[in-house]
Protein backbone atom coordinates (compact mmCIF):
# COMPACT_ATOMS: atom_id res chain seq x y z
CA UNK A 1 0.00 0.00 0.00
CA UNK A 2 2.49 2.90 1.56
CA UNK A 3 5.42 0.66 0.05
CA UNK A 4 7.34 2.26 3.53
CA UNK A 5 8.15 -1.52 4.56
CA UNK A 6 11.17 -2.84 3.48
CA UNK A 7 14.63 -4.14 4.10
CA UNK A 8 17.57 -2.40 5.49
CA UNK A 9 19.33 -2.43 2.78
CA UNK A 10 16.93 -1.04 0.42
CA UNK A 11 16.23 1.30 3.10
CA UNK A 12 20.08 2.39 3.09
CA UNK A 13 20.63 1.97 0.05
CA UNK A 14 19.87 6.22 -0.61
CA UNK A 15 22.66 7.16 1.61
CA UNK A 16 26.38 8.23 0.21
CA UNK A 17 29.59 9.79 0.96
CA UNK A 18 29.08 12.97 3.36
CA UNK A 19 25.38 12.61 4.71
CA UNK A 20 24.92 13.35 8.62
CA UNK A 21 23.10 10.79 10.29
CA UNK A 22 21.35 11.30 13.99
CA UNK A 23 19.93 8.82 16.05
CA UNK A 24 20.72 6.92 19.15
CA UNK A 25 24.04 5.56 20.24
CA UNK A 26 23.26 4.36 23.49
CA UNK A 27 20.59 2.88 25.55
CA UNK A 28 16.95 2.19 24.85
CA UNK A 29 15.48 3.44 21.61
CA UNK A 30 18.85 3.03 19.75
CA UNK A 31 18.23 1.14 16.19
CA UNK A 32 21.41 -1.33 16.76
CA UNK A 33 20.00 -3.21 13.80
CA UNK A 34 19.66 -0.08 11.19
CA UNK A 35 23.56 0.62 12.86
CA UNK A 36 24.95 -2.51 12.03
CA UNK A 37 24.22 -2.56 8.45
CA UNK A 38 25.18 0.96 7.88
CA UNK A 39 28.08 0.66 9.76
CA UNK A 40 28.78 -2.23 7.39
CA UNK A 41 28.23 -0.42 4.08
CA UNK A 42 31.17 1.31 1.97
CA UNK A 43 30.20 4.94 2.76
CA UNK A 44 32.68 7.39 4.32
CA UNK A 45 33.35 11.15 5.69
CA UNK A 46 29.90 10.41 7.55
CA UNK A 47 28.69 13.26 10.28
CA UNK A 48 26.91 11.28 13.31
CA UNK A 49 24.98 13.34 14.93
CA UNK A 50 24.15 11.29 18.57
CA UNK A 51 23.43 12.28 22.56
CA UNK A 52 25.91 9.72 23.88
CA UNK A 53 29.34 8.47 21.65
CA UNK A 54 30.12 5.80 24.70
CA UNK A 55 32.81 3.15 23.65
CA UNK A 56 32.02 0.35 25.78
CA UNK A 57 34.94 -1.50 27.66
CA UNK A 58 32.71 -4.42 29.15
CA UNK A 59 32.75 -6.51 25.59
CA UNK A 60 29.79 -8.99 26.70
CA UNK A 61 27.80 -5.59 26.50
CA UNK A 62 28.94 -4.56 23.11
CA UNK A 63 26.65 -7.13 21.17
CA UNK A 64 23.94 -5.43 20.20
CA UNK A 65 25.17 -1.95 19.98
CA UNK A 66 26.84 -0.12 17.59
CA UNK A 67 31.06 -0.88 17.15
CA UNK A 68 32.15 2.60 17.93
CA UNK A 69 35.72 2.12 15.94
CA UNK A 70 33.50 1.13 13.09
CA UNK A 71 31.89 4.77 12.92
CA UNK A 72 35.36 6.21 13.28
CA UNK A 73 36.47 4.63 10.24
CA UNK A 74 33.24 6.05 8.31
CA UNK A 75 33.10 9.25 10.05
CA UNK A 76 34.84 13.00 10.10
CA UNK A 77 32.89 14.71 12.31
CA UNK A 78 30.64 13.71 15.58
CA UNK A 79 28.31 15.78 17.10
CA UNK A 80 27.60 14.65 20.81
CA UNK A 81 26.67 15.25 24.47
CA UNK A 82 28.52 13.07 26.14
CA UNK A 83 31.37 10.74 25.06
CA UNK A 84 33.68 8.26 27.39
CA UNK A 85 36.76 10.13 29.38
CA UNK A 86 40.33 8.94 27.76
CA UNK A 87 40.82 5.54 29.91
CA UNK A 88 44.07 3.27 29.42
CA UNK A 89 41.10 0.43 28.74
CA UNK A 90 39.44 1.98 26.23
CA UNK A 91 41.80 2.53 23.10
CA UNK A 92 39.52 3.84 21.11
CA UNK A 93 39.68 6.97 23.35
CA UNK A 94 43.35 7.76 22.34
CA UNK A 95 42.13 6.64 19.00
CA UNK A 96 39.84 9.40 19.06
CA UNK A 97 42.20 12.01 20.93
CA UNK A 98 44.94 11.05 17.92
CA UNK A 99 42.68 11.51 14.75
CA UNK A 100 41.21 15.20 17.01
CA UNK A 101 44.65 16.07 17.32
CA UNK A 102 45.59 15.94 13.15
CA UNK A 103 42.67 17.50 12.59
CA UNK A 104 40.83 14.18 10.65
CA UNK A 105 38.30 13.99 13.00
CA UNK A 106 35.97 16.88 14.43
CA UNK A 107 33.69 16.89 17.48
CA UNK A 108 31.23 19.05 18.25
CA UNK A 109 30.62 18.95 22.31
CA UNK A 110 27.26 20.88 23.24
CA UNK A 111 24.64 19.86 26.60
CA UNK A 112 21.85 17.51 26.27
CA UNK A 113 19.53 20.40 25.72
CA UNK A 114 21.30 21.73 23.55
CA UNK A 115 20.95 19.16 20.83
CA UNK A 116 17.74 18.65 21.38
CA UNK A 117 16.30 22.64 21.08
CA UNK A 118 18.90 22.19 17.65
CA UNK A 119 16.67 19.21 16.34
CA UNK A 120 13.53 21.02 17.94
CA UNK A 121 14.49 24.32 15.91
CA UNK A 122 15.82 22.34 12.57
CA UNK A 123 12.05 20.15 12.77
CA UNK A 124 10.56 23.55 12.99
CA UNK A 125 12.43 24.94 10.33
CA UNK A 126 13.17 27.74 12.69
CA UNK A 127 16.30 30.08 11.29
CA UNK A 128 18.01 29.56 15.11
CA UNK A 129 17.31 29.86 18.63
CA UNK A 130 18.48 31.84 21.40
CA UNK A 131 19.59 29.73 24.27
CA UNK A 132 19.97 30.44 28.01
CA UNK A 133 22.19 27.27 28.09
CA UNK A 134 25.82 27.64 28.16
CA UNK A 135 26.13 31.74 28.52
CA UNK A 136 29.50 32.22 30.42
CA UNK A 137 30.74 29.08 29.34
CA UNK A 138 33.03 27.33 26.74
CA UNK A 139 29.65 27.00 24.71
CA UNK A 140 29.44 30.34 23.79
CA UNK A 141 32.79 30.87 22.05
CA UNK A 142 32.43 31.72 18.86
CA UNK A 143 28.62 32.00 19.09
CA UNK A 144 26.34 35.35 18.79
CA UNK A 145 25.05 36.66 22.45
CA UNK A 146 22.36 38.74 23.22
CA UNK A 147 20.36 40.20 26.33
CA UNK A 148 17.05 39.47 25.77
CA UNK A 149 14.91 40.96 29.04
CA UNK A 150 17.98 41.10 31.38
CA UNK A 151 19.12 37.56 30.76
CA UNK A 152 21.96 36.41 28.21
CA UNK A 153 21.48 33.96 25.61
CA UNK A 154 23.57 32.50 23.04
CA UNK A 155 22.63 31.66 19.39
CA UNK A 156 22.34 28.03 18.29
CA UNK A 157 22.05 26.95 14.10
CA UNK A 158 19.10 24.56 14.10
CA UNK A 159 20.17 21.01 12.95
CA UNK A 160 18.54 19.24 10.04
CA UNK A 161 19.99 15.68 9.64
CA UNK A 162 19.88 13.91 5.74
CA UNK A 163 19.12 10.89 7.86
CA UNK A 164 17.34 10.24 10.55
CA UNK A 165 16.97 6.44 11.90
CA UNK A 166 14.82 5.85 15.01
CA UNK A 167 13.84 2.84 16.82
CA UNK A 168 10.11 1.89 18.08
CA UNK A 169 8.26 -0.82 19.25
CA UNK A 170 5.85 -1.49 16.95
CA UNK A 171 4.93 0.60 13.45
CA UNK A 172 1.89 -0.09 11.17
CA UNK A 173 2.07 0.28 7.51
CA UNK A 174 1.27 3.77 7.33
CA UNK A 175 4.48 4.53 9.47
CA UNK A 176 2.64 5.53 12.80
CA UNK A 177 4.63 4.46 15.57
CA UNK A 178 4.90 3.54 19.20
CA UNK A 179 7.46 2.94 21.38
CA UNK A 180 8.37 1.46 24.74
CA UNK A 181 9.54 2.88 28.10
CA UNK A 182 12.24 5.00 28.14
CA UNK A 183 13.33 3.55 24.46
CA UNK A 184 11.04 6.53 23.25
CA UNK A 185 14.15 9.03 24.37
CA UNK A 186 15.42 10.99 21.25
CA UNK A 187 13.82 8.83 18.60
CA UNK A 188 10.37 11.27 18.13
CA UNK A 189 12.83 14.16 18.11
CA UNK A 190 14.73 12.51 15.20
CA UNK A 191 12.21 11.18 13.43
CA UNK A 192 10.44 15.15 13.09
CA UNK A 193 13.97 16.89 12.38
CA UNK A 194 15.19 14.63 9.71
CA UNK A 195 15.01 14.76 5.85
CA UNK A 196 14.31 10.93 5.54
CA UNK A 197 13.39 9.28 8.38
CA UNK A 198 14.01 5.23 8.28
CA UNK A 199 12.26 3.24 11.55
CA UNK A 200 13.67 -0.25 13.00
CA UNK A 201 10.63 -1.85 14.97
CA UNK A 202 10.06 -5.11 16.83
CA UNK A 203 6.72 -5.54 14.97
CA UNK A 204 5.27 -4.51 12.40
CA UNK A 205 0.88 -4.86 12.87
CA UNK A 206 -2.21 -4.56 11.09
CA UNK A 207 -3.53 -0.96 10.20
CA UNK A 208 -6.05 -1.59 12.72
CA UNK A 209 -4.07 -2.52 15.21
CA UNK A 210 -2.44 0.75 16.75
CA UNK A 211 -4.51 3.08 19.03
CA UNK A 212 -4.84 6.66 17.36
CA UNK A 213 -4.50 8.02 20.56
CA UNK A 214 -1.35 5.89 21.30
CA UNK A 215 0.54 7.09 18.73
CA UNK A 216 3.56 9.24 19.24
CA UNK A 217 5.18 9.28 15.94
CA UNK A 218 2.86 9.93 13.63
CA UNK A 219 3.16 8.19 9.71
CA UNK A 220 4.31 11.16 7.91
CA UNK A 221 7.42 11.67 9.40
CA UNK A 222 8.47 7.90 8.61
CA UNK A 223 9.70 7.04 5.19
CA UNK A 224 10.83 3.66 5.44
CA UNK A 225 10.28 0.64 7.67
CA UNK A 226 12.48 -2.10 8.83
CA UNK A 227 11.95 -5.14 10.90
CA UNK A 228 14.05 -6.49 13.28
CA UNK A 229 14.52 -9.96 12.47
CA UNK A 230 13.65 -12.26 15.04
CA UNK A 231 17.37 -13.74 15.12
CA UNK A 232 19.50 -10.47 14.94
CA UNK A 233 21.34 -8.98 17.46
CA UNK A 234 19.15 -6.46 18.16
CA UNK A 235 16.53 -8.34 18.92
CA UNK A 236 14.45 -8.07 22.36
CA UNK A 237 15.60 -12.22 22.77
CA UNK A 238 19.01 -11.39 21.94
CA UNK A 239 19.23 -8.21 23.85
CA UNK A 240 18.16 -10.21 27.03
CA UNK A 241 20.54 -12.56 26.53
CA UNK A 242 23.56 -10.05 26.53
CA UNK A 243 21.95 -8.18 29.70
CA UNK A 244 21.86 -11.00 31.69
CA UNK A 245 25.58 -11.95 30.31
CA UNK A 246 27.02 -8.25 30.99
CA UNK A 247 25.00 -8.43 34.49
CA UNK A 248 26.53 -11.72 35.86
CA UNK A 249 30.13 -10.39 34.01
CA UNK A 250 29.21 -7.28 36.68
CA UNK A 251 28.41 -8.87 39.45
CA UNK A 252 31.48 -11.41 39.36
CA UNK A 253 33.92 -8.48 38.76
CA UNK A 254 31.90 -6.88 42.03
CA UNK A 255 32.34 -10.24 43.71
CA UNK A 256 36.33 -10.27 43.11
CA UNK A 257 36.52 -6.37 43.68
CA UNK A 258 35.02 -7.55 47.12
CA UNK A 259 37.61 -10.30 47.61
CA UNK A 260 40.52 -8.66 46.64
CA UNK A 261 39.91 -5.66 49.19
CA UNK A 262 39.04 -8.66 51.60
CA UNK A 263 42.36 -10.00 50.94
CA UNK A 264 44.36 -6.32 51.38
CA UNK A 265 42.27 -6.10 54.69
CA UNK A 266 44.05 -9.60 55.66
CA UNK A 267 46.86 -8.27 54.69
CA UNK A 268 46.59 -4.90 56.65
CA UNK A 269 45.14 -6.70 59.65
CA UNK A 270 48.26 -9.16 59.28
CA UNK A 271 50.96 -6.36 59.57
CA UNK A 272 49.24 -4.78 62.35
CA UNK A 273 48.91 -7.86 64.03
CA UNK A 274 53.28 -8.34 62.79
CA UNK A 275 54.54 -5.00 64.97
CA UNK B 1 40.78 10.76 53.18
CA UNK B 2 43.24 12.82 55.03
CA UNK B 3 45.18 15.97 53.40
CA UNK B 4 48.77 15.74 52.99
CA UNK B 5 50.24 16.41 56.77
CA UNK B 6 47.06 16.40 58.58
CA UNK B 7 47.80 15.34 62.14
CA UNK B 8 44.69 14.48 63.38
CA UNK B 9 43.37 10.84 62.29
CA UNK B 10 39.39 12.27 61.88
CA UNK B 11 36.87 10.43 59.31
CA UNK B 12 35.34 12.65 57.23
CA UNK B 13 31.73 11.41 56.18
CA UNK B 14 31.10 8.27 53.88
CA UNK B 15 29.77 8.99 50.76
CA UNK B 16 26.18 6.92 51.89
CA UNK B 17 26.35 9.56 54.88
CA UNK B 18 26.44 12.72 52.43
CA UNK B 19 23.61 11.25 50.53
CA UNK B 20 21.63 11.03 53.27
CA UNK B 21 22.15 14.35 54.43
CA UNK B 22 21.00 15.55 50.90
CA UNK B 23 18.22 13.77 51.22
CA UNK B 24 16.90 15.34 53.77
CA UNK B 25 16.67 18.19 52.12
CA UNK B 26 13.70 16.76 49.98
CA UNK B 27 10.30 16.57 50.32
CA UNK B 28 7.37 14.33 49.29
CA UNK B 29 5.94 16.19 46.36
CA UNK B 30 9.18 17.10 44.86
CA UNK B 31 10.52 15.97 42.07
CA UNK B 32 14.23 15.00 41.82
CA UNK B 33 16.72 14.44 39.06
CA UNK B 34 19.80 12.87 40.36
CA UNK B 35 23.36 12.76 38.91
CA UNK B 36 26.06 10.17 38.52
CA UNK B 37 28.33 9.79 41.36
CA UNK B 38 27.01 10.47 45.15
CA UNK B 39 23.53 12.09 44.03
CA UNK B 40 22.90 8.60 42.93
CA UNK B 41 23.05 6.97 46.61
CA UNK B 42 20.09 9.46 47.56
CA UNK B 43 17.42 7.37 46.03
CA UNK B 44 17.83 4.93 48.96
CA UNK B 45 17.38 7.26 51.49
CA UNK B 46 14.52 9.87 49.79
CA UNK B 47 11.38 10.13 51.49
CA UNK B 48 8.52 8.70 49.43
CA UNK B 49 6.95 10.91 48.20
CA UNK B 50 9.38 12.31 46.07
CA UNK B 51 9.48 11.64 42.67
CA UNK B 52 12.69 11.08 40.75
CA UNK B 53 13.39 12.17 36.55
CA UNK B 54 15.26 10.65 34.50
CA UNK B 55 17.09 12.57 32.00
CA UNK B 56 16.55 9.93 29.17
CA UNK B 57 12.72 9.77 29.66
CA UNK B 58 11.34 8.73 32.97
CA UNK B 59 9.23 10.20 35.33
CA UNK B 60 8.57 8.27 39.24
CA UNK B 61 10.91 5.62 39.35
CA UNK B 62 12.06 3.84 42.21
CA UNK B 63 13.70 0.36 42.90
CA UNK B 64 16.13 -0.86 40.29
CA UNK B 65 16.49 -4.45 39.23
CA UNK B 66 19.38 -6.24 40.82
CA UNK B 67 21.20 -9.48 40.01
CA UNK B 68 18.72 -11.94 41.69
CA UNK B 69 16.00 -10.20 39.52
CA UNK B 70 17.28 -10.76 35.51
CA UNK B 71 14.30 -12.32 34.41
CA UNK B 72 11.79 -10.14 34.95
CA UNK B 73 14.02 -7.04 33.63
CA UNK B 74 12.82 -5.14 30.20
CA UNK B 75 15.96 -3.76 28.82
CA UNK B 76 13.97 -0.62 27.14
CA UNK B 77 13.17 0.54 30.64
CA UNK B 78 16.38 2.28 32.59
CA UNK B 79 17.55 5.45 33.55
CA UNK B 80 20.50 7.18 32.30
CA UNK B 81 22.89 5.66 34.41
CA UNK B 82 21.85 2.31 32.71
CA UNK B 83 20.11 0.71 35.57
CA UNK B 84 16.93 -1.33 34.89
CA UNK B 85 14.00 0.09 36.55
CA UNK B 86 11.09 -1.51 38.10
CA UNK B 87 7.30 -0.63 37.52
CA UNK B 88 6.38 1.89 39.92
CA UNK B 89 2.45 3.86 40.39
CA UNK B 90 2.60 6.71 38.90
CA UNK B 91 5.44 6.03 36.21
CA UNK B 92 5.94 8.19 33.17
CA UNK B 93 7.56 7.58 29.76
CA UNK B 94 8.51 10.64 27.57
CA UNK B 95 10.75 11.98 24.90
CA UNK B 96 13.66 13.80 25.66
CA UNK B 97 12.61 16.93 24.42
CA UNK B 98 10.07 16.91 27.01
CA UNK B 99 12.58 15.92 29.41
CA UNK B 100 14.66 18.77 28.97
CA UNK B 101 11.12 20.55 28.75
CA UNK B 102 10.90 19.73 32.75
CA UNK B 103 14.17 20.15 33.47
CA UNK B 104 14.56 23.94 32.21
CA UNK B 105 10.72 25.07 33.23
CA UNK B 106 12.24 25.16 37.12
CA UNK B 107 10.06 22.14 38.32
CA UNK B 108 12.89 19.76 39.74
CA UNK B 109 15.09 19.57 42.35
CA UNK B 110 18.37 18.66 40.44
CA UNK B 111 21.08 16.95 42.65
CA UNK B 112 24.40 17.41 40.78
CA UNK B 113 27.80 16.26 41.45
CA UNK B 114 30.66 18.56 41.89
CA UNK B 115 34.35 19.51 40.96
CA UNK B 116 34.47 23.02 42.03
CA UNK B 117 31.61 25.14 43.55
CA UNK B 118 32.97 29.17 43.87
CA UNK B 119 31.63 31.67 46.45
CA UNK B 120 29.05 32.88 43.89
CA UNK B 121 27.82 29.49 43.44
CA UNK B 122 29.42 29.04 40.20
CA UNK B 123 29.60 25.09 39.24
CA UNK B 124 32.29 22.90 37.50
CA UNK B 125 31.29 19.68 37.08
CA UNK B 126 31.72 18.27 33.77
CA UNK B 127 35.09 18.94 32.75
CA UNK B 128 38.65 18.66 34.56
CA UNK B 129 39.92 20.44 31.72
CA UNK B 130 42.38 17.77 29.79
CA UNK B 131 41.00 16.73 27.05
CA UNK B 132 39.23 19.82 25.93
CA UNK B 133 37.31 19.40 22.73
CA UNK B 134 35.35 16.02 24.16
CA UNK B 135 31.96 16.44 25.24
CA UNK B 136 31.17 15.22 28.68
CA UNK B 137 28.99 17.67 29.02
CA UNK B 138 25.43 15.42 28.96
CA UNK B 139 22.54 17.21 30.80
CA UNK B 140 24.59 18.86 33.49
CA UNK B 141 24.37 22.43 32.25
CA UNK B 142 20.27 22.26 31.19
CA UNK B 143 20.48 20.92 34.92
CA UNK B 144 22.42 23.34 36.81
CA UNK B 145 20.38 26.05 34.57
CA UNK B 146 16.91 25.28 34.92
CA UNK B 147 16.47 23.45 38.15
CA UNK B 148 14.12 25.55 40.69
CA UNK B 149 17.44 24.03 43.88
CA UNK B 150 20.39 22.94 42.85
CA UNK B 151 22.22 21.02 45.53
CA UNK B 152 25.53 19.72 45.20
CA UNK B 153 27.20 16.86 46.25
CA UNK B 154 30.85 16.01 46.58
CA UNK B 155 33.59 15.77 48.64
CA UNK B 156 35.27 18.42 50.03
CA UNK B 157 38.87 17.94 49.28
CA UNK B 158 39.90 16.90 45.92
CA UNK B 159 42.13 13.30 45.99
CA UNK B 160 45.24 15.84 46.10
CA UNK B 161 43.88 17.75 48.80
CA UNK B 162 42.85 20.90 46.88
CA UNK B 163 40.20 22.78 48.11
CA UNK B 164 36.64 22.08 45.55
CA UNK B 165 34.89 25.00 47.41
CA UNK B 166 36.82 28.04 46.14
CA UNK B 167 36.54 31.81 45.38
CA UNK B 168 37.12 31.26 41.70
CA UNK B 169 36.77 28.34 39.47
CA UNK B 170 39.61 27.28 37.48
CA UNK B 171 37.70 24.55 35.61
CA UNK B 172 36.09 24.62 32.87
CA UNK B 173 32.50 26.07 33.92
CA UNK B 174 29.33 24.11 33.97
CA UNK B 175 26.79 27.07 34.77
CA UNK B 176 27.37 30.23 36.78
CA UNK B 177 25.41 31.52 39.64
CA UNK B 178 23.64 27.72 40.02
CA UNK B 179 24.27 26.30 42.96
CA UNK B 180 21.61 26.60 46.19
CA UNK B 181 23.71 24.34 48.39
CA UNK B 182 26.60 22.61 49.10
CA UNK B 183 27.11 19.07 50.93
CA UNK B 184 30.33 18.00 51.43
CA UNK B 185 31.96 14.78 53.42
CA UNK B 186 32.85 17.65 55.92
CA UNK B 187 30.01 20.40 55.21
CA UNK B 188 26.55 21.85 54.45
CA UNK B 189 27.40 25.15 53.04
CA UNK B 190 24.52 27.76 51.97
CA UNK B 191 25.09 29.76 48.83
CA UNK B 192 23.87 33.23 49.40
CA UNK B 193 24.09 36.73 48.04
CA UNK B 194 26.07 38.12 50.93
CA UNK B 195 28.57 34.80 49.87
CA UNK B 196 29.20 31.23 51.54
CA UNK B 197 27.20 30.56 55.05
CA UNK B 198 28.78 27.58 57.18
CA UNK B 199 25.44 26.18 58.48
CA UNK B 200 26.45 22.64 59.69
CA UNK B 201 30.07 20.41 60.36
CA UNK B 202 30.83 16.76 60.13
CA UNK B 203 30.90 15.57 63.92
CA UNK B 204 34.09 15.55 64.92
CA UNK B 205 35.33 18.97 63.24
CA UNK B 206 35.25 22.76 63.59
CA UNK B 207 34.94 25.67 61.56
CA UNK B 208 38.26 26.52 61.68
CA UNK B 209 39.20 23.20 60.49
CA UNK B 210 36.57 23.07 57.89
CA UNK B 211 37.68 27.02 56.62
CA UNK B 212 40.83 25.84 56.84
CA UNK B 213 40.26 23.28 53.90
CA UNK B 214 38.16 25.77 52.09
CA UNK B 215 39.78 28.09 49.30
CA UNK B 216 37.29 30.81 49.48
CA UNK B 217 35.99 33.28 52.01
CA UNK B 218 32.69 32.09 54.34
CA UNK B 219 30.56 32.90 57.42
CA UNK B 220 29.72 30.91 59.92
CA UNK B 221 26.13 30.97 60.67
CA UNK B 222 25.32 31.54 64.25
CA UNK B 223 23.53 28.61 65.12
CA UNK B 224 25.67 26.25 63.25
CA UNK B 225 25.66 22.77 64.52
CA UNK B 226 27.06 19.37 63.67
CA UNK B 227 24.91 17.74 60.82
CA UNK B 228 22.05 15.47 61.52
CA UNK B 229 20.95 12.47 59.72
Amino acid sequence: MSGKVTTAAEALSVLHDGVCIAANFWGPGTPNYLWHILLHKSIKDLTICVNNYVPKTDATKEKGAPDPSLVLSQTKKIISAFTARPRDDLPIMTEIMKRVAEGTLEFESMSHGILIERLMAGALRLGGIYSPIGAGTAIEQGKEKRIINGREYIFQEPLIPDVGLVSAAKADIFGNLVYHGTARANNPIIAMASRYTIAEVFEIVEPDKLEPDAIVTPGIFVDKIVRIPENNTASKQRRMEWIRASISYREKQKMDEAAEIEAARGIIYERQANR
Amino acid sequence: MRLPGELSMKDRLTDELVAMRVAKELSPGDYCNLGIGIPLLCAAYIPEGVIIQSENGVLGYGPVYDATMIEQIDPDIADAGMRYLQHVPGMSFFDTLTSFVMIRAGRLVSVLGGLQVSEKGDLAVHSLGEDAGLPHIGGSMDLAWGAKRVIVAMTHNAKDGKAKVVRELSLPITCRKSVNLIVTDLAVIKVTNQGLVLIEYAPGWNSEEILARTDAPMTVAPDAHEIEF
